[in-house]
């Protein structure tokens, strides 16, 4: 297939899946138990994509690398209260250390 | 959680911006794997500016990099950027967006503008979050993966700079606040594991889809059960 064409799809169905979460009816969610699960969905999804971003191989298996230190390094951050740009670069700057005396 | 001083439209802005430059950081390191993977430089941009989604982004050059086909390329980013829809249903609730301004928000709705969006306490911060968020990682995640782009190898692995550890790190410190409650806190961490048993079985973008199960658990067990459930 064109790459172009893979990119122009790509895109359309990007902003459709976008556009969806936009039209459905406010009143089809008003239901109190929709609302609930609603508004522990934005937490689960979040977690779990941290999880996979910082404790999976490529394959999708369990690993623990250097990642996974910049991560343990910014959840220690945040039970001291850093502020946001800290917690990032914290995190980054380990992962990174570790890799230059060759760990993870 | 544990936040010092109660947020202001001004620092909830500030914080949007942040988020954009960290991102920004990561969209060099997207511009340049994608020319990497075969894709020019003008390709790279316009997946920056119209699918805008990182996750897909990544998956598909990905797999055109390692010689997949555009229909497997479509498949694996559609599979990941699912979950924006998701974004979509709690976060369209809180801006009440008409017209333009809601096509717009749709095409900024993905995990950064989500997560500065839904931790605010009202949603007046929720607007202001999630707007300066968007248009900042719009702009920046543009801008820098053009430049990316046009660096291609000369900026050597992404890695060396734990770049790859920004990023989970950034999305923990967004919904950090919003583990408040003990229910979301089991929320988080069931999800998380969810995630990681599912991960090896499954095609990427899964994984994250199942774990929405925790919400929906959470969502059906009555308050009682957990103590602190009053609120998120």
């Amino acid at each position: 297939m064109n790459l172009w064409l893979t990119v122009l799809i790509a895109s359309a169905i990007s902003f459709a899946t976008k556009l969806l979460g936009y039209v459905v009816p406010q009143s089809a969610l008003d239901h109190p138990l929709t609302d609930r699960i609603m508004r522990y969905l934005p937490v689960a999804l979040l977690s779990a994509l941290i999880a996979v971003q910082a404790l999976t191989t490529s394959a999708g298996d369990f690993t623990l690398d250097a990642r996974a230190a910049g991560l343990g390094v910014a959840i220690c951050c945040l039970f001291a209260r850093a502020p946001f740009l800290l917690v990032v670069v914290s995190a980054a700057g380990t992962a990174a250390l570790l890799r230059a005396f060759g760990a993870g | 959680m544990n936040s010092a001083v109660a947020p202001t439209a001004k620092s909830v802005a500030r914080k949007g911006f942040w988020v954009g430059v960290a991102t920004g950081a990561y969209g060099i390191s997207y511009g340049a794997l994608a020319v990497t993977a075969g894709l020019d430089v003008w390709q790279a941009v316009t997946l920056s500016l119209l699918l805008f989604s990182g996750g897909s982004q990544f998956a598909l050059i990905g797999v055109i990099g390692a010689g997949g086909s555009g229909a497997s390329a479509i498949g694996t980013s559609a599979l990941l950027g699912l979950r924006n829809g998701f974004y979509g249903l709690q976060v369209s609730r809180l801006l009440q967006e008409t017209g333009w301004r809601k096509v717009v928000a749709a095409q900024l709705t993905i995990d950064e503008s989500t997560a500065v969006s839904v931790t605010q306490p009202n949603r007046e911060l929720a607007r202001t979050g999630f707007w300066w968020t968007g248009l900042s990682v719009y702009v920046l995640w543009g801008a820098m993966s053009a430049v990316g782009a046009l660096l291609g190898n000369a900026i050597g692995d992404p890695k060396t700079f734990g770049l790859d550890a920004a990023a989970p790190a950034a999305f923990c410190a967004l919904v950090w606040p919003r583990l408040s409650t003990t229910r979301a806190r089991v929320v988080a961490i069931a999800a998380g594991v969810i995630a990681l048993l599912v991960a090896p079985h499954a095609a990427s973008g899964i994984p994250v889809l199942v774990a929405a199960l925790a919400a929906v658990v959470a969502g059906l067990l009555p308050d009682r059960t957990i103590t602190g459930a009053e609120d998120i």
